[in-house]
């Protein structure tokens, strides 16, 4: 149902370290990978080996250069994914009640066998966290990997999202956000967890956290007085040769 | 916004036939017999055509049926309701106008309004994305309403109403212009809402997250009408206005009516492929594609 739960029992969702992402795209490649053999159709590539290749993700990583007003630039790796949104703008345009948002935990979810592929939903997300697959015609989205996180196949440490599985640097946390005292709120409240996009009203379940300020080194070089250039002006020679060029 | 071609014809097509299925309900004109069946049969096939249009760009068809069933949140579900409703009065009544020569005047109200429910629940489907800032807005139903009404009057030859119509298009549509031209710089969205960067310094995209296009890039991303824009709206305002008021304000009869009602429907074709391809989604910013234009 497209309706919208008022409530969810549980707001499970990531919280993603801007400032430890490395941008190597491991959660990509992991997501592709257990997305396309489990949950749903699988992930199509078209053209995959040939010379225009493109296909559906769930997780997408872009890199923005960050240029602060005093100081260097900044290069920050960005995960893009599903935020599983209080206020999913996905969900209610729905024609068909494919799209729904779990009573039970939160997670936003595709039922494939109602999805017509009409779009709208892709068309309603701000994030562009949906993409209708070109193979299969129906829409593709993150679905926090419902068939990890609950399975009792898996051993424990492995019932997380893949991409948080995958996650070399630790920048990708899985948790609770309706229960205070998780982990991802803990870390989101100390670091100062951000939302994207707050002003599309969409309430997204996903935090962010910002890069950390960079260390400035401290000038320790003892003989770096005495290099200090010394001639501003010439004199003699170069003097009497610039005033002669300028005359000309 | 990618134009496709299916969504124009549906949105031109259907939004001109259940504009000719107002007028004709509210019998204005009350044709009788095989006028009527004429008059009839065009609305339907403008109107039907154009929701048989609009299927072609859904990746399962054959499920569409499914569509009718959100209808307490989803504008393109109650647009399937108000269409049915609008088709079945308007069919009972038709039957009455052709075949006994009774107008039993409830129904065709019934079903005038609710053909323009109809073209109003279409344009709500793009009005209430906050995605596309050039569409949430309402102007975006008071341009389709008109279109609608326009197009349905040129046919049914309404006189001096059909003029004001057009005078009234012209006008509202030049103002949806100025107004989206300005509409995505002017909202709150912005790369450093997007990315949520905006306190750490100026952002750049510097590498995109994929070498070769997607979904995204086709569907939201390419601006495509720019280039050829002021021409275009140029294009759209002659057919849309200028031969239709020319034509209508020097003789009423059926070649001006005709030619007329031709030009009109070109250039709400071009309005709406418009309308599509200026379209600003977004997530465009994720890909550093809405900067300083």
């Amino acid at each position: 149902m497209t309706e919208l739960p008022k409530k969810t029992k549980r707001k499970l969702g990531l919280v993603i370290d801007l400032d430890t992402c490395v941008g190597c795209h491991a959660c990509v490649v992991s997501c592709k990978g257990w997305n396309t053999k489990n949950y749903g159709v699988p992930l199509s590539d078209q053209d995959p080996y040939g010379s225009d290749p493109e296909g559906t993700f769930l997780n997408r990583v872009h890199t923005y250069e960050v240029q602060p007003v005093e100081g260097e630039a900044q290069l920050v790796h960005f995960p893009r994914s599903c935020l599983h949104c209080e206020d999913a703008p996905c969900v209610t345009v729905c024609p068909t009640g494919a799209s729904y948002k779990r009573v039970e935990d939160g997670i936003v979810l595709v039922n494939e066998q109602d999805c017509i592929g009409c779009g709208l939903c892709a068309w309603a997300c701000p994030y562009g966290a949906r993409e209708l697959d070109a193979a299969e015609g129906v829409m593709k989205k993150c679905t926090l990997c419902v068939d990890r996180i609950y399975n009792d196949n898996l051993p424990e440490e492995d019932r997380v999202p893949a991409c948080v599985r995958t996650c070399p640097s630790g920048a990708r946390h899985f948790g609770d956000f309706s229960d205070p005292g998780s982990e991802v709120n803990k870390i989101s409240e100390s670091r100062g967890g951000f939302d994207l996009m707050p002003e599309q009203g969409t309430k997204p379940v996903n935090k962010y956290l910002p890069p950390r300020p960079k260390d400035t080194i401290k000038e320790i070089d003892v003989l770096s007085p005495l290099l200090v250039p010394v001639a501003e002006e010439p004199k003699g020679f170069m003097d009497w040769l610039d005033k002669k060029l300028d005359g000309f | 916004m990618r134009p496709a071609a299916s969504i124009i014809i549906f949105t031109s097509f259907s939004g001109i036939g259940f504009g000719l299925l107002f007028f004709l309900g509210f019998g204005l004109p009350a044709p009788r017999g095989f006028v009527a069946l004429i008059f009839l049969g065009i609305a339907y096939a403008l109107a039907i055509g154009g929701l048989i249009s609009s299927t072609f760009h859904l990746g399962h068809p054959e499920r569409a049926l499914k569509a009718f069933t959100q209808w307490k949140t989803s504008w393109l579900s109650r647009e399937a309701w108000l269409a049915l409703g609008a088709l079945f009065f308007m069919t009972i009544y038709g039957i009455g106008l052709v075949f006994f020569g009774v107008a039993i005047g409830l129904l065709g109200v019934l079903g005038a309004l609710l053909s323009l429910a109809t073209v109003y629940s279409t344009s709500m489907i793009y009005a209430h994305l906050k995605t596309v800032p050039r569409w949430n807005t309402p102007l975006t139903p008071t341009l389709f309403l008109v279109i609608s009404l326009t197009g349905g009057s040129i046919i049914t030859g309404l006189g001096e109403i059909t003029l004001i119509l057009l005078l009234m298009t012209g006008v509202i549509q030049v103002i949806v212009w100025i107004r989206g031209d300005r509409a995505f710089y002017g909202s709150q969205t912005k790369i450093e809402t997007a990315t949520g960067l905006g306190r750490e310094g100026e952002i750049r995209s510097f590498a995109p997250p994929h070498t070769g296009s997607n979904y995204l890039l086709r569907e939201f991303v390419y601006v495509v009408g720019r280039k050829h824009a002021s021409k275009l709206r140029l294009i759209c305002l002659v057919m849309m206005i200028g031969i239709p008021i020319a034509l209508l304000s020097t003789a009423f009869n059926f070649l001006t009516s005709l030619v007329a009602a031709f030009s009109h429907l070109a250039g709400v074709m071009v309005s709406r492929w418009l309308f599509f391809a200026q379209a600003e989604h977004v997530v465009g910013l994720y890909y550093g594609k809405r900067v300083g234009t």
